[in-house]
């Protein structure tokens, strides 16, 4: 008896570890096939374009002599490019100006909405989100016409005090012009990321604030905004990207204001206007990684600076 | 478990699915979306791109009149939209049409790429007579033709009869009676004079033209040499006389092709509008002389620098090419050259002002000539402006690399409106500018 179960025993543990074997085999098939989708579409739309612009961007296609490698003259090119460098430099400006408006517009919102809670505080949550609704582009033409001299409502508004319109599609005052576009479109979405943050912070913390004496105006300061940091820069960082990759709304604007808005208005517009009006793809190319670079750095120096109290990244 | 692995091989299938559908998409040149429906299905198609406003009539008009091929078109944008699509088929090597509507100053940019075919040998002989040497000389480089004449742009004075009446001017003849006109509206209280707007190189590069300039010199035979000349003592003049007229707030500085322009337009904040042949057409498309402005508009040569010896320019007009992609070049070319070259569709261009015709026998009909101009209020627009200006035409050569040149001339006018740079500072370093492209190029320049 004892011997035949040994032998049983025996004859089996070898074909367990073949099972055992192939179910470990076959559960490592499904985890690829699970993250196949994704890898997939992570390579095929994410990497390998990448990788084909940093191929593009190490050769130089000329009318004359057609294409050479030439390694990193296109990078030498950009940085000293002043094209390039007054766009890089328009686009930080801009982003110095347009992210604490929009993060201190969010954050007074988001404020104001947690501690009213009326059908109103509701509507009003709406209204300020909707912008987000509204596609860049649409907002961007909506917003050109408004500007117009001729034909938008700034002139008779203006006039009905004698005064002449500013000219919001000129070019001392475009910087305005788009700042307050992006604040109309994007601080309602920002709005919306801090009011959620806020949502979950546990409200007995508050009502023990209260106990010890605190004044709305603490609460706001010492309690939910070090609280709510963490989104505050997730949005930042956020916006930091977008602000810096600007491309719609000048690129829109520049059919209402062309001379004011040049091809070379943003990186991001002499990159377009590079690769597809003067099919200069190589250059174009390595203005766009150009570009990546001056993200990744002030991204970095960003969260650099802020690293006590990262907590997502 | 089994479930999932059917998700997970659903999803895959799906994934693999979507991929397959963007590669069979083959762009521009699939003839199975065309704007035109093609009746004769049996015959061979080319396919088109084309902007003018009455291209369906003109497409029907030749797919009716023709048994041996079909037209199938597509509009995809009006002049840099068409041709930024163009220049990103030709790097591709994929998705141009067989035939394309260019500006003729675009040629020698895509012909210097190898993107057009050179029509010569397709049936050049049969319609050579049917247009003028200037014309045939504007659409070749060199010996070589790439391209079919359709419409030229003649320039001309157009102005607000209104205006002018009111303040007791008459058409100015030289570029210094237009300041002095200028000068007097504005004193009495008027509008603008005009618009010296930083979007339309092209019009300030026939100003400079008139005045004497020869931007740019190139010989087919050495095709790796060009001149540059952008900032002789003529192009300078032409730079200064408009930042001058800007600064002394005789001539307005707003975009032009902009829903504000033409607001301004209706409105009579202009009193002259510097443009060509084609212009009526295009500003009755944008709603202008309907209403208050209707028969108000009136126009007369363009100022010469020296009346004793005038020259007329020309902006705009149009060619068809045959692109390097097409499979039949052959039957493209006959499409080419028999696209809006039919009576019917000529009349309908040159009665409805879209084209200035620069086919012989729409260019000679006296009924073209006599035409009484509804946009001028029945003047003989033709007769007394365009088609003397049309004859007395030379000819201009164009850039290899039209279009950095108007862009960065785009550039420089910008600085000179905003008051940071002369007109002459502005062609000096337009001229630096092209010069130093021209040479990354790989073109020796002289």
């Amino acid at each position: 008896m004892t011997s035949l179960t040994e032998k049983r025993a025996a004859r089996t543990q070898p074909e367990t570890r073949t099972i055992r074997g192939k179910v470990h085999l076959r559960e490592h098939l499904m985890g690829w096939l699970f993250v196949g989708p994704f890898g997939v579409v992570f390579l095929a739309f994410l990497i390998a374009p990448l990788a084909y612009a940093l191929y593009l961007s190490l050769f130089q296609k000329k009318l004359i002599g057609g294409t050479s490698f030439v390694l990193f003259d296109n990078y030498v090119k950009a940085f000293t490019d002043p094209s390039f460098l007054s766009g890089a430099w328009f686009v930080i400006r801009f982003s110095l100006v347009s992210i604490p408006v929009q993060i201190i517009i969010a954050l007074a919102m988001a404020l104001i909405l947690d501690s009213v809670t009326t059908l109103f505080a509701r509507f009003s949550r709406l209204m300020i989100f909707l912008p987000y609704a509204i596609p860049t582009v649409i907002g961007a033409v909506m917003w050109g016409f408004l500007y117009s001299r001729g034909f938008g409502p700034l002139t008779d508004i203006f006039g009905l005090f004698g005064a002449t319109a500013p000219d919001f599609l000129g070019s001392d005052l475009i910087f305005y012009g788009l700042l307050n576009v992006v604040t109309w479109q994007w601080a309602g979405y920002y709005m919306i990321i801090l009011y959620a943050a806020l949502q979950g912070v546990d409200p007995t913390l508050y009502e023990a604030a209260r106990m010890d004496g605190a004044g709305r105006w603490q609460i706001a300061t010492r309690i939910k905004i070090p609280l709510i940091a963490p989104a505050l820069i997730l949005i930042l960082v956020f916006s930091l990207i977008g602000t810096l990759q600007f491309f719609n709304e000048p690129q829109i604007l520049r059919y209402l204001a062309a001379g004011t808005i040049g091809s070379d208005f943003t990186p991001n517009m002499y990159a377009y206007q590079q690769a597809f009006s003067l099919a200069n793809f190589n250059y174009g190319s390595a203005i766009s990684f150009a570009l990546g670079g001056i993200v990744f750095i002030c991204v970095y120096a960003f969260l650099f600076f802020t690293r006590k109290r990262r907590s997502f990244l | 478990m089994k479930r999932r692995r059917i998700l997970a091989t659903v999803a895959m299938l799906a994934v693999g699915t979507g991929l397959a559908a963007c590669s069979s998409d083959e762009g521009g040149s699939d003839a199975s979306n065309c704007t035109n429906t093609i009746t004769k299905k049996d015959l061979p198609v080319v396919t088109m791109w084309g902007w003018y406003p009455n291209t369906q009539l003109v497409v029907d008009n030749f797919n009716k009149l023709n048994n041996e091929v079909q037209v199938c078109w597509t509009n995809v944008g009006q002049g840099g939209d068409e041709y930024d699509k163009f220049q990103t088929a030709i790097s591709a090597g994929t998705g141009a049409p067989d035939v394309i509507m260019v500006e003729a100053d675009r040629i020698p940019t895509f012909q210097i790429q190898g993107a057009l075919v050179d029509i010569k040998k397709y049936g050049y002989d049969a319609v050579k007579a049917n247009y003028s040497e200037g014309a045939w000389k504007d659409v070749s480089v060199g010996d070589a033709v790439y391209g079919v004449p359709v419409d030229g742009g003649p320039m001309g004075m157009i102005y607000r009869k209104d205006i002018f009446d009111k303040y007791k001017i008459t058409p100015p003849k030289t570029w210094a009676e237009y300041e002095q006109a200028a000068q007097k509206v504005k004193d009495a209280g008027g509008p603008l004079f005009g618009d010296f707007g930083a979007n339309v190189p092209a019009v300030l590069m026939a100003l400079q033209i008139q005045k004497g300039a020869t931007p740019f010199t190139f010989d087919p035979a050495q095709p790796k040499a060009i001149g540059v000349k952008l900032n002789d003592q003529a192009s300078k003049d032409v730079l200064d006389y408009w930042g001058g007229l800007a600064k002394k707030g005789l001539v307005g500085t707003q975009n032009q092709f902009t829903p504000e322009y033409i607001t301004g337009v209706i409105n009579g904040n202009y009193a002259t509008y510097i443009s060509a042949a084609w212009a009526p057409g295009y500003l009755t498309g944008a709603g202008v002389g309907k209403g208050q402005d209707t028969g108000k508009f009136a126009v007369a040569p363009l100022p010469q620098w020296d009346p004793a010896n005038p020259v007329q320019v020309n902006w705009g007009g149009s060619a068809f090419s045959v692109t390097k992609q097409a499979k039949k070049p052959e039957l493209a070319a006959k499409v080419a050259y028999g696209l809006y070259a039919d009576k019917e569709s000529l009349t309908d261009g040159w009665t409805n002002q879209i084209i200035f015709p620069l086919n012989l026998t729409a260019l000679k009909d006296p009924a073209f000539v006599d035409l009484k101009v509804a946009f001028f209020g029945g003047q003989q627009a033709n007769k007394e402006v365009y088609v003397p200006a049309a004859d007395a035409y030379q000819g201009v050569q164009y850039a290899p690399f039209g279009q950095y040149y108007l862009d960065a001339m785009e550039k420089q006018v910008s600085e000179v409106i905003k008051g940071s740079i002369t007109g002459s500072q502005a062609a000096d370093r337009l001229q630096e500018d092209v010069a130093k492209y021209a040479k990354e190029q790989g073109f020796t320049v002289q």
